[in-house]
């Protein structure tokens, strides 16, 4: 695991050395009420000189960022010195529920990285864990720690080392450069996988995370391209004549759902990857597109306007008849799965707005999570509790994130140009 | 675009101006009725024997490749537009595309591009669609008219190629359009 993720990142680097990339920041516009106080005290380096990373840093920086904490770094009670001596007291007066402490020390090319979680209302230890990180991966040791972090307090694993792509958009006068870029979910460490004169959307990842697949425009139309995120190695998977889009892989990684109208109108088709063989899973002379698979990989959900206007209609892969699911509002499309397969996340459209709707499978149930004028193209963190999303400001593409349960809300901006077409990698 | 939007800004102004210095007499309001309506009986008169010779060109007169270049020609239209989430071509195109269509069977060489954009507004892949369906609206009109399937090219761009980049009707109304483009002329 280690190896991979040191030659992805390899890969990532020599791609990326010569050019520019969209630096994105993260600001919290709004999260919960009662969010849970945690002291996250400084993570001490046992050695010689000083590591790259501080992970302290930014394991409070993620924890944060999720909205559900309010971390607290200075001004803390003494640390206890191992993990046997807790005393609670101190920290709980101090109002806080949770303590995180932790340590890094050289091990040959390694960093140990020793962290403790205590529960402080209960007065016990979670638990405790040493691991070892590649000294120049501290960075991503310290996403991981957050995810135990996380999921020791919540009960829910953390997406903190899930990545995400995503489109970047420069502007100068008319002239327009997009690039396809990959970052961790913090937006650091940004790398430029794909660059054109010509639009580029809709990435989708491998389930292993080693790939992606997208709609480049460098024909002057549109074409689905395969790029392995490590060694850069790119190639067209259809061009077939008309529209070749929307590619979502299936969960098992063998075969792709796209939107092809080489038929004449825009149908969804389902191709075997190793042998390139196409099926149509639809027929019909109305505009069918957005394809995404349920974690099961035997239903296909996606838009059709075969009532009329656009609407998200479920299909089993193995054939059968359409059914719909959305009925609430005149414009339903662009679903995206929850990781549960229990719910399905959309753009809903009307009173001349587009916002962001969960749809629950199981009682139908619908509930709105953003308010706002513009947002598309939505897609779910690999634990579920985050959906990404695009949206406008003033003309300008930015992206923004939303607790599944539309309390907590994130603007994720690059610092000059556009960003827009998120997509979050599968758990790391 | 700043000259467009300064131009807008300074008829806008004009327009306030004027509205100040309307008086209010109600005598003065019936007869401006009066003279608005001939106005606008003027204008549609005219723009249908406009209308009227634009289709009397594209049934009956023949094109050289010159006339592709002439600004007065109804083949200098390049441009037809959609409302909202539609792709009815609208009559008001119907002259200029049977121009095109005349243009394309007199020169069975001539190649034409059709490519389909539409607003921001909704998805991207949903709108890519849509840019496709209007591309393909635009085709069966010149097919109607008698141009080959062979002498066109249907794609489209959805709504990532804009023309106009503000927020507002004015602009999503430039947007929705399919671009007529000459691939080779004869």
């Amino acid at each position: 695991m280690q190896r991979m993720i040191r030659a992805m990142l390899l890969g990532l680097m020599l791609l990326g050395s010569t050019q520019a990339h969209a630096v994105l920041e993260v600001t919290v516009t709004e999260g919960v009420t009662g969010a849970i106080p945690v002291a996250v005290a400084p993570f001490a380096w046992e050695g010689e000189g000083r590591p790259d990373e501080d992970v302290g840093r930014i394991l409070a920086a993620n924890l944060t960022r999720s909205g559900l904490f309010e971390v607290e770094r200075e001004g803390l009670p003494p640390v206890p010195s191992g993990p046997v001596d807790f005393l609670a007291q101190p920290w709980a007066d101090a109002g806080m529920e949770y303590l995180v402490t932790g340590s890094k020390r050289p091990d040959g090319d390694d960093v140990i990285v020793e962290f403790h979680v205590y529960d402080i209302l209960a007065e016990e230890r979670l638990g405790g864990w040493r691991i070892p990180v590649p000294a120049d991966l501290l960075r991503r040791g310290a996403h991981r720690v957050s995810d135990i972090v996380y999921e020791q307090i919540t009960g829910d694993p953390g997406a903190f080392s899930a990545r995400i792509a995503f489109v970047s958009v420069d502007r100068q006068d008319d002239a327009r450069t997009f690039s396809l870029e990959v970052a961790d979910s913090d937006g650091a460490n940004p790398r430029t996988l794909f660059r054109s004169r010509k639009p580029i959307m809709s990435p989708d990842w491998s389930p292993d995370g080693r790939e992606l697949m997208y709609v480049s425009f460098e024909n002057r139309r549109s074409e689905v391209f395969r790029q392995n995120v490590e060694t850069g190695e790119r190639s067209r998977i259809a061009s077939f004549s008309g529209i070749n889009s929307a590619p979502a892989w299936s969960p098992d990684g063998r075969q792709l759902a796209l939107s092809l109208s080489r038929d004449g109108s825009p149908n969804i088709y389902v191709m075997d990857l190793a042998s390139g063989d196409l099926r149509q899973l639809t027929r019909s002379r109305a505009i069918e597109t957005e394809p995404v698979w349920s974690p099961d990989g035997e239903t296909i959900y996606f838009t059709s306007d075969r009532a009329g206007g656009p609407q998200i209609y479920a299909q089993p892969v193995s054939g059968g008849s359409a059914r719909r699911l959305t009925f609430e509002s005149g414009y339903a499309a662009a679903a995206t799965v929850s990781p549960d397969g229990r719910s399905l996340v959309y753009v809903e459209g009307g009173g001349g707005g587009f916002r962001l709707a969960r749809l629950d499978l199981d009682d139908r149930r619908v509930t709105q999570l953003t308010d706002g004028r513009d947002a598309e193209s939505p897609s779910f963190a690999p634990n579920g509790s985050m959906i990404l999303y695009a949206m406008t400001d003033a003309g300008r593409g930015l992206l923004g994130s939303v607790s599944r349960d539309g309390q907590v809300h994130q603007r994720i901006a690059a610092r000059e140009g556009e960003v827009r077409e998120p997509a979050w990698s599968p758990p790391n | 675009m700043n000259t467009v939007f300064r131009l807008t800004l300074a008829a806008i102004v004009m327009a306030a101006l004027s509205a100040c210095a309307t008086p209010t007499r109600d005598a003065d309001e019936a007869e401006r009725a009066a003279e608005r309506e001939a106005a606008a009986e003027q204008e549609r008169a005219e723009r249908e024997a406009a209308e009227a010779e634009a289709r009397a060109l594209g049934r009956d007169r023949q094109f050289d490749a010159a006339a592709l270049d002439d600004p007065d020609s109804p083949l200098a239209e390049r441009l037809v537009y959609f409302d909202f989430d539609r792709d009815e071509v609208k009559s008001e195109f119907m002259p200029m595309l049977e121009a095109h269509a005349a243009y394309l069977s007199e020169n069975p060489g001539a190649r034409m591009r059709l490519e389909g954009h539409t607003d921001e507004r909704g998805t991207r892949e949903y709108n890519l669609a849509l840019g496709e369906r209007r591309a393909q609206s635009v085709r069966r009109v010149l097919n109607l008219n008698g141009v080959s399937d062979d002498q066109l090219e249907v794609i489209s761009y959805g709504e990532e190629m804009p023309v106009a980049f503000q927020q507002n009707e004015e602009a999503w109304s430039k947007n929705r359009r399919v671009e007529l483009v000459y691939e080779s002329r004869r």
